[in-house]
């Protein structure tokens, strides 16, 4: 099986994509630099360059979409979704519903985020709960190379808007992904790792801590499910649900600001639906209320990591 | 439905402005009597956009805001689905779900209406890229006020339709008025046209309120467009005679200036010249008064007698 980094698994996806759709098209903020062999193949019409004016980037994408191509649109860095906030949510997510169902939009918005690159709040913010939180939109942050390659195909596919959330600090990791044709349905959890005894439930970085994790608790006796959500929403509440009736334990871990985060829907569908089943109660892992710092043992910090985890359900194993 | 072919005669120009007065005053009356919702009205602007719609031809889109009537009428949208949309009405043309403030009619070309300042500007240039990498001959219209000037996503709008040499007219309907804010409390120069030559845009200005000046700068502009596949801008000096959103006291209103402004109604002026010039009778102009007040009747009657939407259309249609 080849070997990318989730960095080249983003290129080979958009490859794929362009070459079997003509109407999709890529345009963003040096998307035509860095990828400059996505031009050679397709052309300087299809692959562009725009000004860093990430408003105009995500309505022009919007304006695209609904009349027939199939933008993808690098946004870089997920602070800078705030620049585009309107486009995304008030057009691209409402202005199907408003208008009946007259038109459909059909374009993705990559952007990078997390802790890794000492690059400080304005460029690390894990902003996706955000636009789970904004209808008509959908929303997806890959774990590994194969997972983006797979999960970004079926994203340009999907008729519907999708924030394509990228981990800064899993972006040069290599990983094994399965050569050609390979599609993964939005709204599928994998259960990474199977375990009787506690679920853990992450996506981005944080799914690797929790592996992490899982290897310290099976040297201490303790079974741990490792689930990584993949997509955000769709949410795949019944692979969650289905574990925790298995476990009756549950941590939730994210790097994303544990306030109003993931963690704290994922709890309350438990909460709602597998209450009888719970031995203890539900923990929720997550970055502080709090921007993040530039300084690297700082920025680390607003990280939950493998110790935390494996101490947070060792807690709720003696219970 | 499909576009309504432009007025061939001047008599159809002063027609449609009426539809859209009598349509507009009949939400106003529906709404102060409790019947309606409150309404962004385009009183007093008929002709910016009678002149400007009937430039263009049946492949044309258009974006436009919450004040479409006028828009919408002269694109040939029927007024009963019209009002049928404003009161929620399940034949509406977004089945009730728009209301009046984002009314899109992609059969008649209308697309992607947002009441978001701005945000018409700043999907108008995927539309015309859409349109020319598509192969598709219509250029893009994008109509928005003095206020959306003044937003960001004008000037990037403008910048990359210049940049990326796209198909689109913007017409910018400067109405003195953004919300409850006199342009002149807002805007660093007089004209927004100041600011597309900035963008390397040609633009013009013209008297907004006269339907034949604008209807013969707008086939320019658009003939422009169409020939050149590059942007250009044209502004409508107008005026909001009505208040931002009804029911609206205009009590911030200066009265010497609205005044002046009523003085140089678009419907009266026109209707005074046609009659001068003799390409309309008085009998001609009271059949006509009647045929657009019986086409609103009929309008409203059927807007009231359309069914609220099901109960399962809460959700339907918030994805694809």
């Amino acid at each position: 099986m080849p070997t990318l980094t989730l960095y080249d698994a983003v290129g080979a996806a958009l490859t794929e994509e362009m070459r079997r759709d003509h109407n999709v098209i890529a345009f963003g903020e040096g998307i035509a630099t860095k990828r400059h062999e996505l031009v050679d193949e397709f052309g300087a019409l299809r692959v562009r360059n725009t000004p860093l004016a990430e408003g105009i980037i995500a309505g022009t994408a919007v304006g695209a979409a609904a009349m027939g191509l199939r933008p993808v649109v690098d946004l870089l860095f997920a602070p800078f979704l705030c620049y585009a906030m309107d486009e995304l949510v008030n057009s691209a997510g409402k202005l199907r519903y408003l208008s009946g169902g007259q038109f459909s939009f059909p374009l993705v918005t990559l952007a990078m985020t997390g802790a890794g690159w000492g690059v400080g709040a304005q460029h690390n913010h894990n902003v996706e709960a955000w636009f789970v939180h904004s209808p008509g939109l959908k929303v997806v942050m890959p774990s590994t190379p194969a997972d983006t390659k797979a999960l970004l195909k079926t994203a340009i596919r999907d008729d519907n808007p999708v924030l394509f959330f990228l981990d800064i600090g899993l972006l040069y990791q290599p990983g094994e992904v399965p050569a050609g044709e390979h599609l993964l349905a939005l709204g599928q959890a994998a259960i990474v790792r199977e375990g009787r005894d506690v679920t853990l439930v992450s996506y981005g970085k944080t799914v690797h801590h929790c592996q992490q994790a899982a290897d310290q608790l099976a040297s201490q006796g303790i079974a741990a499910e490792v689930i990584d959500l993949r997509s955000l929403k769709p949410l795949d509440e019944a692979t969650i649900l289905g574990s925790v009736r298995k476990t009756g334990r549950l941590v939730v871990v994210h790097e994303a600001n544990r306030l109003c985060g993931i963690g704290a829907e994922i709890a309350a569908l438990v909460a709602e639906h597998a209450f009888a089943d719970l031995k203890a109660p539900i923990v929720r892992q997550g970055g502080p209320d709090a921007p993040v710092a530039a300084s690297y043992p700082l920025e680390q910090a607003s990280v939950p990591s493998a110790e935390a985890i494996t101490d947070a359900a060792r807690r709720l194993c003696s219970t | 439905m499909t576009p309504k072919p432009p007025a061939n005669n001047p008599q159809q120009l002063l027609e449609q402005m009426l539809l859209i007065r009598a349509y507009e005053e009949a939400i106003v009356n529906g709404s102060a009597a409790g019947r309606m919702p409150g309404t962004c009205t385009s009183v007093g602007q008929e002709a910016a956009a009678v002149g400007v719609v009937n430039a263009l031809a049946a492949e044309d889109l258009i974006l436009t805001n919450h004040r479409s009537a006028g828009h919408l009428l002269a694109r040939g949208a029927d007024p009963g689905r019209l009002l049928a949309e404003v009161m929620g009405r399940r034949d509406g043309y977004c089945k009730g779900k728009s209301g009046s403030l984002h009314i899109s009619a992609k059969e008649l070309g209308v697309v992607l209406t947002s009441t978001i300042v701005g945000a018409e500007l700043s999907m108008a240039p995927g539309v015309a890229l859409a349109q020319s990498m598509l192969g598709r001959p219509g250029i893009v219209v994008c109509f928005f006020g003095d206020g959306a000037a003044c937003e960001g996503s004008f000037h990037e709008s403008l910048n990359l339709a210049a940049l990326w040499n796209l198909p689109i007219l913007y017409v910018c309907e400067n109405n003195h008025w953004q919300a409850f804010v006199h342009r002149r409390e807002a805007m660093s120069r007089e004209h927004v046209a100041e600011w597309a030559t900035g963008y390397g845009i040609p633009a013009r200005t013209v008297d907004g309120n006269d339907v034949f000046a604008v209807l013969e700068a707008a086939q320019a502009a658009a003939a422009q467009v169409r020939e050149s596949g590059r942007p250009c801008l044209l502004e409508t000096t107008t005026y909001r005679t009505r208040g931002h959103l009804e029911p609206d006291d205009q009590g911030y209103v200066d009265k010497a200036e609205l005044a002046n402004w009523l003085a140089r109604d678009p419907i009266t002026t026109s209707r005074a010249r046609l009659l001068a010039d003799g390409l309309l009778s008085q009998a001609q102009a009271a059949a006509m008064a009647d045929e657009v007040a019986s086409r609103i009747a009929v309008a409203q009657a059927f807007a009231e007698a359309s069914p609220f939407p099901a109960a399962d259309e809460l959700t339907r249609d918030a994805y694809a």
